[in-house]
């Protein structure tokens, strides 16, 4: 039978742990409002970005010797994935999801014989990655100074895929990261980011007109491009921001509900051996009481 | 005029604008223009520049610096990467920043630092510019 002092130690040890993750979850609740209003409050400039680009894309179809970064190298040989992850753990499944799908992904490419490189953003994506892909991962960008995201956060990033796209050093690039819908649930998201494909149903519909461009179509293109991959790179992070945030509430709810239901049947145990051992005093004494 | 022009000015961290005015004029790369309602569809680029915004008497003026204008059906949307009111631009705290970035230029050992040095100096400098213009 588990001795007492044992019991007690116990007892107060998961309440101690408890408090953490109750403490946890509301900082994860409060920085989740955070994040989720910043995602938010980028989407009408990606969305906008998204739809003038995919007008200009679609009255560029056809045409050959478009914008690399929209026609492509028209080779897949090598394949860069960019996984976004965080930089801290007791988020539940949410850096495990996203690896999960950037490995299924890259072991598939492996076997359809691709050269396969890697970019992680975040330490925790990096970490379990490197245990089987080490070799494979090219560069890691580390995101624990960012407090806030800022636009200019995603700029190093940017201009690191533009400079080795332009150096020829991947022919396609797709970025994994968790689409966040709500706090219980983040979809991991592939994204494929060059060569830059759109929806044909974002185009808007100007009513027979055309646009006038200044300066003209190619021009255009090419300003807005490398633009409109810094703002999805910029706008996955802040989804990924608010994913974490949200699965880490999830995730320490639920450790806070298991401690409590744990707390719980540690006393019940408690109360019964404290039972128990009066009882046996009580025994002994009367028995010692009846040997006189 | 009885319509307005539905004016969106968004940055990509939020949106900044979402108003019904009566013009509004863009510093487009090829010159200012300038958007009345009912205006033909256009995409331009935009340069560093004073965007102003015309609603009743006092024009609004605002510094915008990099991103793109589309004028649709529906009304204009100017897409900056930085936006901001031209009465909060604090020009002594701008010039030192060039100060300091000037220092870091001077002071870039490899050649990163010195294209990320000469990349803020860049900017501050055009910014000042178009405050001297604006004056």
């Amino acid at each position: 039978m588990a001795n007492l002092k044992d019991l007690r130690n116990r007892i107060t040890s998961v309440q101690s742990t408890q408090k953490i993750t109750k403490a946890m979850k509301m900082v994860a609740a409060s920085k989740l409002r955070r994040a989720q209003e910043a995602a938010e409050a980028a989407r009408p400039y990606a969305e906008r970005m998204e739809n003038v680009l995919a007008s200009l894309a679609s009255s560029m179809v056809g045409q050959v010797g478009g914008p690399k970064l929209l026609a492509g190298t028209g080779r897949q040989d090598i394949q860069l994935i960019v996984v976004a992850t965080s930089e801290r753990g007791l988020c539940g499944g949410f850096n495990t999801n996203i690896v999960k799908g950037a490995r299924k992904k890259i072991s598939s490419l492996i076997a359809e014989g691709k050269d396969v490189k890697i970019v992680t953003i975040g330490k925790k994506g990096a970490a379990s990655l490197k245990r089987d892909y080490g070799s494979r991962i090219i560069k890691h960008f580390d995101m624990s100074h960012v407090k806030r995201l800022a636009y200019g956060d995603a700029g190093p990033i940017t201009d690191y895929l533009l400079s080795s796209y332009e150096a020829g050093e991947f022919d396609v690039c797709t970025l994994f990261y968790a689409k966040f819908q709500s706090a219980l649930t983040q979809i991991v998201t592939a994204q494929q980011m060059i060569p830059a494909s759109f929806d044909e149903e974002n185009v808007v519909d100007l009513g027979g007109a055309a646009y006038d461009y200044e300066p003209d179509e190619t021009e255009i293109l090419e300003a807005l491009l490398p633009r409109n991959l810094g703002v999805q790179i910029f706008r996955s992070l802040l989804e990924n921001a608010a994913s974490e945030q949200g699965s880490r509430m999830t995730a320490m709810d639920s450790a806070t509900r298991n401690a409590g239901d744990m707390i719980d049947a540690l006393r019940t145990t408690y109360n019964r051996t404290r039972q128990a051992v009066i009882t046996n005093e009580l025994i002994e004494i009367i028995s010692g009481a009846e040997a006189l | 005029m009885a319509e307005k022009l539905h004016f969106e000015l968004v940055s990509p961290e939020k949106l900044l604008m979402s108003t019904d005015v009566d013009m509004v004029v863009v510093p487009g790369v090829e010159g200012d223009f300038g958007v009345l309602i009912n205006h033909a569809p256009v995409v331009s680029t935009l340069r560093t520049g004073i965007l102003e915004v015309h609603n009743g008497d006092e024009p609004q003026q605002l510094l915008v610096r990099g991103g793109f204008a589309e004028v649709n059906p529906e009304g204009l949307t100017v897409l900056a990467e930085e936006a901001m009111p031209l009465s909060d631009v604090d020009r002594e705290a701008l010039e030192a920043e060039l100060k300091n970035a000037n220092e870091d230029v001077a002071d870039a050992k490899d050649e990163k630092q010195l294209a990320e040095a000469n990349k803020v100096r860049d900017r501050l400098v055009e910014i000042l510019g178009v405050l001297d213009l604006a004056a």
